[in-house]
């Protein structure tokens, strides 16, 4: 019972710690699977520049560790002058893991729509960005929307690497409890427990759409 | 390159934090594995709920947990055994999950057909069901891998010496421009490091093709 009474003391500064980690998974989120798009598109284009160019984005932004991208923009940059306060760079390195993940997504769902679809596009005689963005683009996106559920899920647990460059997120508030009192072992419990809460709910329901969308295909 | 080296002193405790990670993963994701499909609701259940559960708190935090929470008598883990241990558990959960997606893509009609030839369920499972799982899951093996490599870079925030640790040092000794380099180079040593995974993962995976279908 001593634990449940510490964690309740505890709860209201963890609270607004992970108000900080859902602020920094929605921007990531909502900034980087526009640019996924775009990404995707810089891919799949002909254009030999362009597609070096997206490739190259993609590859740093899955191959390096997000923590290196962290640092990078945070300790990296400000030696050319241009230095983020810490929660933008965390928010500037996970927008660049988002965009990065959820393009490869994209462009799979993109790649599983049929042929017959475009073919059955230019017999109507629609035009080519009509038959994209009107017939393309919507069925693509409907079969990438369980991998970018998945996406979401990584976001929100990897803005817990922002408590490297202390970003008063979670795990931040987490430790900065810990170190007062010294009782590590309650406050990552509940800590963890916080992430579980919502990362576990968040995955059976990726899981369900995963099976639904099974069914219809 | 002071900064080259500087980031390579890391790389053998990075190669072995991973390595380490893995080869706990590999044999213990083998128990979750069968219990995430047994029959029996109560075992798939508590299996479901482990891997979920483990899956569902960031990396960090387990490292933090088990580097400062635990205390057993005079024991403590040091930072590497906390990055192994940690990193290892949730190669379990993970690898769990893709074991268990091999072995449901196994047809069914292998087991029936192992059942009317007679085969007792242990061998059944391990010489039947368990090598077509693994050609199927390899290539996932192999993604994983490589992601395990880089989550190997988490352990620098409990003071393990790998390449991420070592680049830090640099960076902070080097206050000028230099000091952005050691961020770069152990990007890219990163990324050079999954190339070769990726590789024999494919090389893996087409000679085993041609095994079954050849």
């Amino acid at each position: 019972m001593t634990w449940l009474a510490e964690w309740a003391a505890y709860l209201p500064q963890m609270m607004s710690g992970l108000g900080v980690s859902l602020l920094i998974a929605g921007v990531s989120i909502v900034a980087g699977y526009p640019l996924g798009l775009l990404l995707s598109l810089m891919v799949s284009t002909k254009n030999l520049a362009i597609r070096t160019l997206g490739l190259a984005v993609v590859e740093i932004g899955r191959g390096a560790p997000a923590l290196v991208i962290l640092y990078l923009f945070y300790y990296g940059l400000p030696k050319f002058g241009i230095a983020f306060e810490s929660i933008t760079a965390a928010c500037l390195a996970l927008i660049w893991n988002a965009a990065a993940y959820s393009s490869e997504i994209m462009r799979a769902g993109i790649q599983s729509v049929p042929r017959g679809q475009l073919e059955a596009s230019s017999a109507l005689g629609l035009a080519q960005h009509h038959t994209f963005f009107r017939v393309v683009l919507p069925q693509g996106m409907r079969s990438a929307i369980p991998g970018l559920m998945g996406v979401a899920i990584q976001m929100f647990q990897g803005t817990s690497l922002a408590y490297a460059i202390a970003v008063p997120e979670l795990m931040k508030s987490a430790y900065n409890i810990g170190s007062q009192d010294f009782n590590y072992l309650q406050i990552f419990t509940l800590a963890g427990l916080c992430y579980a809460v919502i990362s576990m709910p968040a995955t059976w329901i990726t899981v369900f759409f995963e099976k639904r969308m099974a069914r219809h295909t | 390159m002071d900064a080259l080296s500087a980031v390579l002193q890391g790389l053998p405790m990075t190669i072995t934090l991973t390595l380490s990670a893995f080869a706990i993963g590999i044999v213990g994701a083998i128990p979750v594995a069968v219990g995430l499909s047994s029959p029996k609701l109560p075992i798939r259940l508590a299996s479901r709920l482990f891997v979920d559960f483990v899956r569902g708190v960031p990396i960090i935090v387990w490292l933090f947990l088990l580097k400062f929470g635990i205390q057993i008598g005079t024991f403590k883990f040091n930072p590497v055994g906390a990055a192994i241990v940690g990193l290892g558990v949730v190669s379990v959960a993970y690898l769990a999950e893709i074991y268990r997606g091999g072995l449901q893509a196994v047809p069914r009609g292998q087991g029936e057909a192992a059942d009317a030839l007679g085969l007792t369920r242990g061998t059944a499972f391990y010489s039947i069901m368990v090598p077509q799982a693994f050609r199927i899951v390899s290539p996932s093996i192999a993604t994983y891998l490589t992601g395990l490599l880089k989550d190997s870079s988490i352990a620098s925030t409990i003071i393990v010496t790998e390449m991420v640790f070592q680049s830090q040092a640099f960076a902070r000794q080097h206050p000028t421009v230099e000091g952005i380099l050691p961020y770069i180079l152990v990007g890219v040593i990163y990324i050079a490091l999954s190339l070769p995974v990726a590789y024999i993962s494919r090389r893996l995976d087409s000679r085993m093709r041609k095994a079954v279908y050849a």
